[in-house]
């Protein structure tokens, strides 16, 4: 959060700079199943975000001295593309995509049995490639989405917003601008269809109440989310079926013919 | 590396709770001895020695001319760092700071920097040019559990202990106090199955299914929050959470400047 408060976030007509009112999402959409070598992967564009997230394991657990002897390991790892942001980020890890990589990592184990897979990793790389505010909550969402993807077995998903606070309203999913020059930023990360918060997060300056405020708005977001996160896995495999019916009727007629 | 505990104490442990009680005989919600010392560190510009219970953390505030960052030519520049040595605990080895350090750092550095506690634009020398850089360098002397909230309250001692060394860079200037606005308190709560307390000690960190730091500012604000650990906190209790630690800062506050008024004199 900056402290400059030249920057207007909300107009005469009480929207927002891209035109959104405040409890609204910017626009998502997520694939999944879009690498091949991966076990597992999605890709998703949130606004101008485009996060891609790919699953392999579970696998041997390289050091082995990381291993756990009850459960396997669920490792994350964030990463910035040098070219997602304006001013070229140099590559490899930073404290930030240090601690990132962390909190996904906890978040996501919640909902992994990890207990099915003693002494392993399951290792999730998500990769930044175009950054524009709301990045951890996109990485979360959609390596939730690539560890279905690969057949991880899991209780639920994790769905992932933010909230926060520009001139002094609380609003849903703060965008670029309004991340740099607003007052207040939650990421939230909760297990669909519960109150159970599984990544949390804040910075800026809030009151009790407004904490309220926000996180209602980012647990209702994460429902909807969650939505998409289904439909993109029904997608995925429903084509599949169709292919596979297509393909049986051809097989059927060759067959007739001959 | 894994922290590890034995079953036999896991059990213990999990017994007490479900009676209410805590291995050290404490409150749920009451923090250990809380013990700083402010100025201890000789050619630091200021600096605080924190216990909390056996948790020990050193925290010294350094101070240089430097480049102001290009968005903000006009402000001073605050980082920082935090080293879990290995004389801390067997856990611990020597090397780069591990995803705990910077974790402890960011969630502390979060804190000061969100909430404003220091006047950065006070800390100015030519816009543009040159400016006051200000390392907090958090050191980790002995880990018995929550260093988030030592580290954090020390970071806060340290820096309200610090005097701006102008004199040693240029001429005609004069020391002064580094321009402290706000006091931010980190509390820390710990989830272990469903009960939730305050300040765990090595042991309940240990078996800690969830954990989430609140830091408040004087007016009750939140400022910074941070949730670690794989398991989940129901959403009612993250408001409790905030409702507790907007009144334990308060108290713990007040402690902080007391002692750091104290040890100026």
């Amino acid at each position: 959060m900056s402290d400059n408060k030249d920057m207007e976030l909300i107009d005469e007509n009480g929207k927002r700079l891209d035109g959104r009112e405040f409890d609204e999402l910017r626009d998502i959409k997520i694939e999944a199943g879009i690498l091949k070598r991966a076990d597992g992967s999605a890709y998703i564009e949130w606004g101008k975000n485009k996060v891609m997230a790919a699953v392999y394991g579970p696998r041997e657990m390289h050091p082995r001295h990381a291993q756990e002897p009850s459960k396997a390991v669920v490792r994350a790892r964030y990463n910035m593309a040098a070219f997602s942001v304006p001013d070229r980020k140099r590559p490899g890890p930073d404290r930030r995509s240090v601690e990132i990589s962390k909190i996904i990592s906890e978040a996501l184990e919640e909902v992994v049995f990890v207990e099915m897979f003693p002494r392993a990793v399951i290792d999730i790389f998500i990769e930044v490639l175009e950054a524009s505010a709301g990045t951890r909550c996109a990485g979360l969402t959609v390596a939730s989405v690539a560890l279905a993807d690969a057949g991880i077995p899991m209780s639920n998903m994790i769905a992932s917003c933010a909230a926060g606070k520009i001139d002094g309203h609380v609003v849903l999913d703060l965008g670029k601008n309004e991340d740099n020059f607003g007052e207040a930023d939650v990421p939230v990360g909760v297990v669909p269809n519960t109150d159970k918060i599984t990544l949390l997060q804040m910075d800026g300056n809030l009151t009790k109440e407004e904490y309220e405020e926000a996180m209602e708005l980012a647990i209702d977001a994460c429902d909807e989310i969650y939505e998409i996160q289904r439909d993109a896995l029904k997608v995925r495999y429903s084509t599949t079926l169709e292919d596979q019916t297509e393909t049986d009727e051809e097989i059927e007629k060759i067959q007739e013919e001959a | 590396m894994k922290e590890i505990i034995s079953s036999i104490t896991q059990d213990y442990l999990y017994r007490l709770i479900k009676d209410g009680k805590r291995i050290d005989g404490r409150d749920m919600l009451e923090h250990r001895d809380l013990d700083i010392q402010v100025g201890w560190i000789g050619p630091a510009e200021g600096s605080a020695r924190v216990k909390l219970g056996d948790t020990e953390v050193i925290v010294g505030i350094k101070m240089d001319e430097g480049e102001p960052f290009p968005d903000t030519p006009d402000k001073g520049v605050i980082i920082t760092s935090a080293e879990l040595i290995p004389m801390a605990s067997p856990k611990y080895e020597s090397g780069p700071p591990g995803e705990d350090a910077t974790e402890v750092a960011r969630v502390v550095d979060r804190g000061i920097r969100e909430a404003g506690v220091v006047d950065t634009s006070k800390l100015c020398i030519v816009e543009g040019e040159k400016v006051w850089m200000i390392f907090i360098d958090i050191h980790v002397l002995n880990f018995d559990g929550n260093l988030i909230d030592a580290s954090g309250i020390g970071a806060m001692a340290a820096l309200m202990d610090a005097v701006v060394p102008a004199s040693e860079f240029q001429d005609d200037a004069e020391d002064y106090d580094l321009p402290i606005e706000h006091i931010v308190i980190p509390t820390t709560f710990t989830k272990i199955k469903d009960t939730i307390m305050l300040d765990s000690g090595l042991e309940e960190e240990k078996i800690a299914n969830a954990r989430l730091t609140v830091s408040t500012n004087e007016d009750g604000d939140i400022v910074a929050m941070q949730k670690g650990l794989s398991g989940t906190f129901e959403y009612e209790d993250t408001l409790k959470c905030v409702e507790l630690s907007q009144e334990i800062g308060e108290s713990l506050r007040q402690k902080v400047i007391d002692i750091v008024e104290k040890g100026k004199v």
